[in-house]
């Protein structure tokens, strides 16, 4: 349930569901950007879900603050029988020319590459939210002991399909972009692709991710 | 000879096609693009004849010098901008804010703007563009919408698909003012900072920063301290958002920012001043003044009407 709507600056709405992140008050968001969306509300030009919050921007010239929290306030979000969510499988390499700083990793988290590989392989992760950049899943969650800081210098390019993990959640660059994320592999899948108006994005919030390992020979001959 | 296009003899630096931009897609990731400054795309449009939803030629600092081979056609400048004709071997200087006509081998060079960032070409024509997601606007960082998202180059053309009708001869009075006070909303996250840093928000200067583009716009000046916590769980942006980062120095969110972030928001700019908080330039100083909701509606609502009126005049 949203607990409590604010206003971000005057031409939208924030939709406060929580401070924690969790699948459950991640689906309740996903419940009301999905119902809000297919219910077409005048003035709304955007809705930005994400882990606990849902972000409504509209058009100042067609609606207003007031007008439109009244509105959501009232809503009733639709009842689904679950999130028409898919499962996709993400093949990655993890060769060290793509997994930028699996040697890192090894010391911050005190093990071997082999444990950390084996312990991301086994996740089914959760998508959260897509964005940032077009495309870009967020995905969780990872174990405890898994989980690192962003890098201190963001790097100025992280090359595209690089796999990233920061606290506990994974990603994946969908194209070449600045970023923070500690890289531990590279998938040679097209997660975004612009000329799909319809449905560009591979992953969807609400999806399950598993990742699939790949050698270097089946990386450079990957054919979708 | 039915071809009518413009050759790109230089392509500027920062060259786009730009429209009312692209809705409904910030939960995938894309931001809304479109023309930074709304008011002058209006109005260039309306001085060639176009729809307001036509798309326009967006150029920062230095614009580009195009060839133009075709049938007489109008085209409008707007914004500060500096730019000349050149016809057979004649040089003439032109004029913002006026439709001016075309020929067959007239060269325009759009020399710069004057201390603002962005100025508008209008062309009188439909122009030959792919459009993605029903908008042509190029968004450069994800490679989106037409000229494959990637801004104009030199040998490249810009081809027109039909030259409006009517040839039209319009001219507006209008001066461009420069803003000093921009007016901001209090932020999601504005108790995250400390007493210190919330009164530097609202009293002491901002230099506007070189490292700004269509994406955001840094500030640099005293530090704004946080008190809470440096990073908030990712969450969805606005443009107009003001994040602080843990080094204390403002970025505000432009059109073609991320659509996502994770840094506190001290305050969001007011719909009203957006259009003239874009055409600051890297080095100019700025103050922050705290307004509230209601406010702020009426100001946006006072400047449509403004912008209403300057259309009607053409």
């Amino acid at each position: 349930m949203i607990k409590n709507i604010s206003n971000l600056g005057d031409a939208a709405l924030y939709c406060d569901f929580g401070g924690e992140v969790n699948k459950e008050i991640n689906t309740e968001v996903i419940k009301y950007f999905k119902s809000i969306k297919e219910e077409n509300i005048p003035g709304i030009n955007n809705l930005t879900p994400s882990y606990n919050k849902l972000i409504i921007s509209f058009d100042l010239k067609k609606t207003d603050y007031k007008n439109l929290k009244k509105i959501i306030e009232n809503f009733d979000i639709n009842t689904y029988e679950d999130l028409k969510s898919k499962k996709v499988e993400i093949p990655i390499c993890c060769d060290e020319s793509l997994g930028l700083d699996i040697k890192r990793l090894e010391k911050i988290l005190n093990t071997d590459r082999e444990k950390i590989y084996e312990n991301f392989f086994k996740i089914n992760f959760f998508c959260y939210m897509t964005g940032f950049i077009a495309g870009m899943p967020f995905l969780g969650d990872l174990d405890i002991n898994m989980r690192v800081k962003r890098l201190e210098t963001p790097r100025v390019k992280v090359p595209k399909g690089s796999v990233g993990i920061t606290e506990q959640f994974a990603n994946i660059y969908t194209f070449e972009s600045p970023g923070g994320w500690n890289i531990i592999g590279n998938t040679p899948l097209s997660i975004f692709d612009k000329t799909k108006e319809t449905d560009p994005n591979l992953i969807n919030p609400g999806d399950t991710v598993v990742f699939k390992n790949i050698t270097k020979d089946q990386f450079q001959n990957y054919n979708e | 000879m039915n071809k009518n296009y413009f050759q790109i003899i230089r392509g500027g630096i920062n060259t786009t096609f730009q429209d009312q931009g692209r809705k409904n897609l910030y939960h995938i990731g894309i931001p809304f693009s479109g023309a930074m400054d709304k008011r002058n795309y209006l109005i260039a449009n309306k001085l060639v004849g176009n729809n307001f939803d036509a798309p326009i030629i967006e150029f920062a600092y230095q614009g580009p010098l195009l060839k133009y081979f075709g049938k007489k056609i109008n085209i409008a400048i707007s914004g500060d901008v500096n730019f000349k004709i050149n016809k057979n071997s004649n040089e003439i200087n032109g004029k913002c804010y006026q439709s001016i006509v075309l020929e067959n081998g007239d060269e325009l060079d759009i020399i710069s703007t004057n201390k603002s960032v962005y100025g508008y070409l209008a062309i009188g024509a439909q122009l030959k563009l792919k459009y993605q997601w029903s908008s042509c606007s190029i968004n450069t960082k994800a490679n989106i919408g037409a000229n494959d998202g990637r801004k104009l180059e030199k040998n490249q053309e810009i081809e027109i698909s039909k030259i409006n009708e009517h040839l039209i001869n319009k001219k507006l009075d209008y001066l461009n003012s420069k803003i000093e006070k921009i007016r901001v909303i209090k932020g999601t996250n504005f108790d995250y900072f400390s007493e210190e840093g919330k009164k530097i928000f609202f009293e002491k200067e901002f230099t506007v920063s070189k490292l700004s583009d269509r994406m955001g716009m840094r500030l640099e000046g005293s530090k704004i301290e946080n008190i809470v916590d440096t990073n908030i769980k990712s969450e969805g942006l606005i443009k107009g958002v003001i994040q602080v980062p843990a080094d204390g120095n403002p970025i505000i969110m432009l059109s073609d920012h991320g659509t996502i972030g994770g840094y506190p928001k001290i305050g969001v700019v007011i719909s009203a001043d957006y259009d003239k908080l874009v055409q600051l330039t890297p080095g100019s100083k700025i103050k922050f003044k705290e307004v509230n909701l209601t406010s702020a509606e009426n100001l946006f609502r006072l400047y449509e009407l403004e912008t209403q009126n300057l259309i009607s005049q053409i």
